[in-house]
């Protein structure tokens, strides 16, 4: 199935991408194209493959069929190492849990990534209060992140993710395990920082409240993006008025 | 009003009297509240002047109108057209979206698209309201909240209606 996409272009893509997990397939030939700065929302009931299709396209796994194609190049074909580095330098992520380090301090955690990436100690660390006070979390700097409450870790689980200027920004039920009100701010700082550095983000989640926050939703069923939601346009003519008594 | 509609769409499976009109009515979709004999009469009256359904010869016997109605292709263009536009998103539509699926089932129309294109329009509207919600005053923010929790109850029931489908046509194609 082709989908739109934003006017800057296709960044990602998945085409006709198949993968099964011993004898269950969880993706039967699910394709979507993804524009450059576009904010793209993947929904699905449970089980529909919309978390592995995200993992498909981040490179975390590696299809058994099908293409994926990142800045006009196979992303698929890549071998694990290739794909490692990429995931280190173009892609960020922001899932639900476990993204982070929790002995270590929130600091440490946004600045790791840098430091992997061969950043000067002084500069990671110097980014990382930027980030962390862009998100509202720069006097929880020095705290171990296992000791923070769930919206300040995911602040800090974002301020991660944007540190290193990725061009894709994946995140898988990004709010699951906040309250309302929390999981609210967290998805209005990740979209509001997203669209200010021009960042790419895909969105798993089942809330169809995250997926406001999108400018485009797709659905998966049983494998495949079965529905583009973004050419929707407000009810037409009112039928009922027509016959109304 | 679906009213009308309704009853146009319980004509499309075969032509009727008023009496069994109500009848069907009230048991698929009155949901306790039955449709008075007058309002079937006259909502009649009003689709048969409107080039919607004909009546047929009066027949012999008691009651007030012993005629059959039968749809018309202006009717029947008109119910298709009904099914396939999303209702307003806005919350409290439960009880259209109700007729719609439940008489799209009955009729053996795609009750899935129908309900995927009442979800675009809902997340269309959510992502509007999302967007007022950043951007506007508090007191707008609390009115958005209020209608985004309800079409999200919408949607929810969206999804769960989608799941039950198969179920659904069955049952509704045994009563």
């Amino acid at each position: 199935m082709n989908t739109p996409v934003a006017a800057g272009g296709t960044l990602i893509e998945a085409r006709d991408v198949h993968k099964s997990f011993g004898q269950t397939p969880a993706l039967r030939g699910a394709s979507v194209a993804v524009g450059r700065g576009e904010i793209l929302a993947i929904m699905g009931p449970s089980g529909s493959g919309k978390s592995t299709l995200l993992h498909c396209l981040a490179g975390i796994f590696a299809p058994d069929r099908g293409e994926v194609w990142f800045e006009g190049n196979r992303l698929d074909t890549l071998d694990e190492a290739a794909r490692t580095k990429l995931r280190r330098t173009a892609f960020g992520f922001v899932f639900q849990f476990g993204q982070l380090v929790p002995e270590l301090t929130a600091a440490d955690n946004v600045a790791m990534p840098l430091l992997l990436n061969r950043v000067r100690r002084r500069t990671a660390y110097q980014t990382a209060g930027t980030w962390l006070d862009k998100l509202g979390v720069g006097d929880k700097g020095g705290r171990r992140t296992g000791e923070l409450s769930g919206g300040e870790a995911q602040r800090v689980a974002i301020a991660r993710a944007l540190a290193l200027g990725p061009k894709v920004i994946f995140a898988d039920e990004p709010t699951g395990s906040l309250d309302s009100l929390t999981g609210e701010k967290v998805m209005d700082l990740l979209v509001s920082l997203a669209r200010e550095q021009g960042t790419t983000v895909i969105i798993v989640t089942h809330d169809a409240r995250v997926a406001a926050y999108a400018d485009r939703v797709v659905m998966v069923r049983d494998g495949l993006v079965s529905l583009d939601l973004s050419a929707a346009e407000a009810p037409a003519a009112k039928h009922a008025a027509k016959a109304a008594n | 009003m679906s009213v009308p509609l309704t009853l146009l769409g319980l004509l499309e499976r075969e032509p009727s009297h008023g009496y069994d009109l109500k009848r069907d009515y009230d048991e698929y979709f009155g949901r306790g509240k039955q449709l008075p004999f007058g309002q079937v009469y006259a909502t009649l009256g009003r689709l048969a002047r409107d080039g919607r359904v004909e009546p047929g010869e009066a027949e012999p016997g008691d009651g007030p109108d012993r005629k059959r109605y039968a749809i018309t292709d202006i009717g029947r263009a008109e119910v298709d057209a009904w099914l396939a536009d999303p209702v307003e998103p806005e919350p409290h539509l439960q009880t259209v979206l109700f007729s719609k699926v439940t008489l799209a089932l009955m009729l053996g129309k795609p009750a899935e698209a129908y309900l995927d294109r009442q979800r675009a329009a809902h997340l269309v509207r959510m992502r509007d309201l999302t967007e007022l919600k950043r951007t506007g005053p508090l007191v707008d923010v609390l009115l958005a909240d209020h209608a985004l929790f309800h079409l999200e109850a919408d949607l929810r029931w969206i999804d769960l209606t989608s799941a039950r489908l198969t179920e659904l046509a069955e049952a509704v194609r045994k009563r």
